[in-house]
């Protein structure tokens, strides 16, 4: 079991960033997930802490030992790697021993614990087959295998679901998942699916441009994001951002709407604005009310049946106005053209600075 | 054009005397090959097949006349025979072992590169690329025991105690497997070298996080991952040191006395000396491709297994 702490890492590839100094620390236990679209980084995090890669600056350590230079076999860490990396010369048992082989463990030990972790993950009549006679699904298997077969401190898995079909995603998640609740082993998990990390993740990492965006619970980086990055990228769709023009307590909305801001925004709009100034409104779209009363108007531009509920996309009324999504009810029916007026509600509203993106801080 | 295809192939019609039609063209090409081929490749091959059941000799006036096995019969009766196999097998291993070694640790150094890894390997590959012929001839020289400079490099430093390595019938197939590995470890380092290259650094990466020290990885990937490649080299190395000739005619011409008589050159001795004895070489000769068709199939068997594991 392990806690892992990174120090302002930092990694450079000649002059380009591939991960601008970081700080993160990684409880013992904890499921943590790096998230961030392609090319941000996060495979190179990941290798830093695996010692694959060595840092530009900064300071890794394991269990609060200075690990940073420490070759990878001296760190007690496993790699699940996004293409499996599977010895292909090797049959699937040779495959799950070689780590236990590689410390010299007695072939009765060996033995023994291949057929442990066959067991738990139900590939016993694979164990004679080549990886390449196997389905991807199958090859992750053994790669989860061979990572668990030798009890290491932590797991790093770069997107290990990646190069599999989305059914077999389902299924794989579930079971990574499942393995980390019975070993309760401390695992950074690095995927670009944001609802695979909502669903996997104690903690989130979000990553965007090699600048680490946001650390938080699942709930945090949906309901609280510090930035617009986050709050785009995190739920399909994401947030809705109108722009508008702040002004005592109403905010112009680009086009003709006017949102009348909630007490505790206003005086957090009020501290960074002053009396007026622009600003940006974030809201998820469960927090649009729809009803005849609301606040806002727009008009119907499409909907979609989600079986559970209606996800409606919603014209702004006014020159520029812009498309939002909102979830209704699924009883409730839309026309197309038809408007449909809205509130959002108090808690789940945010604003963020127009120019620096980041958002504003409740004051309550 | 695209009215050109559309119009009736009014020129597919062959005008006699003007065009040849796609046929006769590759007739035309294949048959000069073709015939060579068969004049000097496959008609040598079954008339020596023939000439191995008779009596010929190519400067005696006189027609092949049939004798049966008897060439065969006293080529395999004959112990000189059998020690010049014994020696030629015994050539064989010592020099395809030593280049296997020695190709495949130099492959290994110079796997990673550096600076000026490229020039070097570039220079190590010279030997294979001269003509044997050449190559017997200024070993010759280097092993030459008043002005060579072999025995200096290897410590001999008074040429009145050196040895002569050429003259000398305990030295002499040394002195031709030094040649030879010279010549060919490089051939063998060669094949390592893009077999090396061609396993995945994943393979490494895995192996370090999964804690396997250096033998280990060269026992467990790195063997395993060149073994076809290294296979390869050893079967094409072993069936050149079975017919080993130039390298040996260059350097000793068999000698001295029989000490470097591989098969090969009994061939050539049976065949154009003394008194050529064409029928008889023949037969060797077949024994001797007898021989390394078996020898290939073990080795091609051995690959196949390693392929598959
Ligand atoms: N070995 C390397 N050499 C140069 N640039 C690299 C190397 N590895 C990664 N990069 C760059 O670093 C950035 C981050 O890469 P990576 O960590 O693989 O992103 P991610 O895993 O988030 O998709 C990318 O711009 C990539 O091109
Ligand atoms: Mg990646």
């Amino acid at each position: 079991m392990a806690t892992i702490q990174l120090q302002q890492v930092e990694k450079k590839f000649g002059n380009v960033h591939a991960v601008q100094p970081m700080d993160l620390t990684i409880q013992d236990g904890e499921f943590v997930v790096l998230l961030g679209p392609s090319g941000c980084g996060k495979t190179t995090t990941l290798r830093m802490i695996s010692g694959l890669e060595a840092v530009s600056s900064g300071q890794i350590l394991l269990n609060g030992r200075d690990v940073t230079w420490a070759h990878p076999s001296d760190r007690d860490i496993a790699f699940v790697f996004q293409f499996f990396a599977l010895y292909p010369h090797l049959s699937v048992w040779q495959n799950i021993a070689f780590p236990l082989q590689a410390q010299g463990e007695s072939g009765a030990n060996v033995e023994k614990r291949v057929a442990e972790v066959a067991a738990l993950l139900r590939i016993e009549h694979l164990l004679r087959l080549r990886p390449g006679a196997l389905s991807g699904g199958d090859q992750q298997r053994i790669a989860l295998a061979r990572a668990l077969v030798r009890h290491p401190a932590a797991f790093l898995m770069d997107e290990p679901l990646g190069a599999l079909d989305a059914e077999l995603r389902e299924t794989m998640r579930a079971e990574i998942k499942r393995l980390h609740i019975d070993q309760h082993a401390t695992t950074v998990y690095v995927t670009h699916d944001q609802i695979e990390a909502m669903a996997m993740g104690d903690r989130i990492v979000v990553m965007s441009n090699a600048v680490v965006q946001q650390v938080g619970t699942p709930a945090e980086v949906y309901h609280k994001p510090n930035n617009l990055f986050v709050a785009r990228f995190i739920g399909s769709p994401g947030m809705n951002l109108l722009s508008g023009h702040y002004t005592d307590g109403i905010v112009q909305l680009l086009g003709s709407g006017r949102y009348p801001v909630p007490e505790s925004w206003d005086r957090a709009l009020k501290a960074r604005l002053g009396q007026h100034g622009t600003v940006i409104v974030g809201f998820r779209p469960e927090a649009a009310r729809i009803g005849a009363s609301g606040a806002l108007a727009a008009t119907v531009y499409a909907t979609d049946m989600h079986g559970g509920y209606t996800m409606l996309h919603l014209s702004m009324e006014g020159e520029g106005g812009e498309i939002i999504h909102a979830r209704a009810n699924r009883r409730e029916h839309f026309k197309i053209g038809e408007t449909v007026r809205f509130d959002l509600h108090p808690d789940m509203v945010r604003f963020f600075d127009a120019e620096t993106e980041v958002a504003l801080e409740e004051v309550r | 054009m695209l009215k050109n295809q559309a119009a009736p192939p009014a020129t597919s019609q062959p005008k006699p005397g003007r065009q040849i039609s796609d046929r006769t063209l590759s007739q035309l090409f294949i048959w000069p090959t073709l015939i060579l081929l068969i004049v000097i490749n496959i008609f040598p091959l079954f008339y020596s097949l023939f000439l191995s059941f008779t009596n010929y000799s190519a400067i005696a006036n006189r027609p092949p006349e049939w004798i049966g096995f008897a060439n065969f019969d006293r080529l395999l009766n004959n112990d000189d025979i059998w020690g010049y196999f014994a020696l030629t097998g015994r050539y064989a291993v010592i020099s395809v072992g030593l280049q296997t070694v020695i190709g495949f640790g130099l492959a290994l150094l110079l796997r990673k590169k550096f600076r000026g890894s490229g020039v070097i390997t570039t220079l190590i590959l010279i030997p294979m690329m001269l003509s044997p012929v050449v190559v017997g001839l200024f070993w010759k020289l280097m092993f030459n025991p008043s002005y060579g400079i072999f025995n200096y490099l290897v410590g001999f430093t008074n040429p009145a105690t050196a040895p002569d390595w050429l003259a000398n019938s305990d030295l002499a197939l040394w002195a031709v497997i030094i040649v030879d590995v010279w010549m060919w470890s490089p051939f063998v380092m060669l094949l390592c070298l893009s077999g090396l290259s061609a396993i995945p650094d994943y393979l490494y990466e895995a192996a370090a996080i999964d804690r396997a020290g250096a033998w280990f990885q060269f026992r467990r990937i790195t063997l395993p991952q060149v073994a076809p490649l290294l296979l390869i080299a050893v079967l094409f190395r072993t069936i050149e040191a079975f017919k080993a000739f130039d390298l040996v005619m260059g350097l000793t011409g068999g000698g001295p006395g029989d000490a470097t008589q591989m098969i090969s050159v009994e061939i050539y001795s049976q065949a154009f000396l003394g008194q050529f004895r064409t029928g008889r070489a023949s037969a060797l000769a077949y024994i001797v491709l007898v021989i390394i068709i078996a020898v290939s199939n073990v080795y091609i068997r051995t690959l196949n297994k390693v392929r598959e594991g």
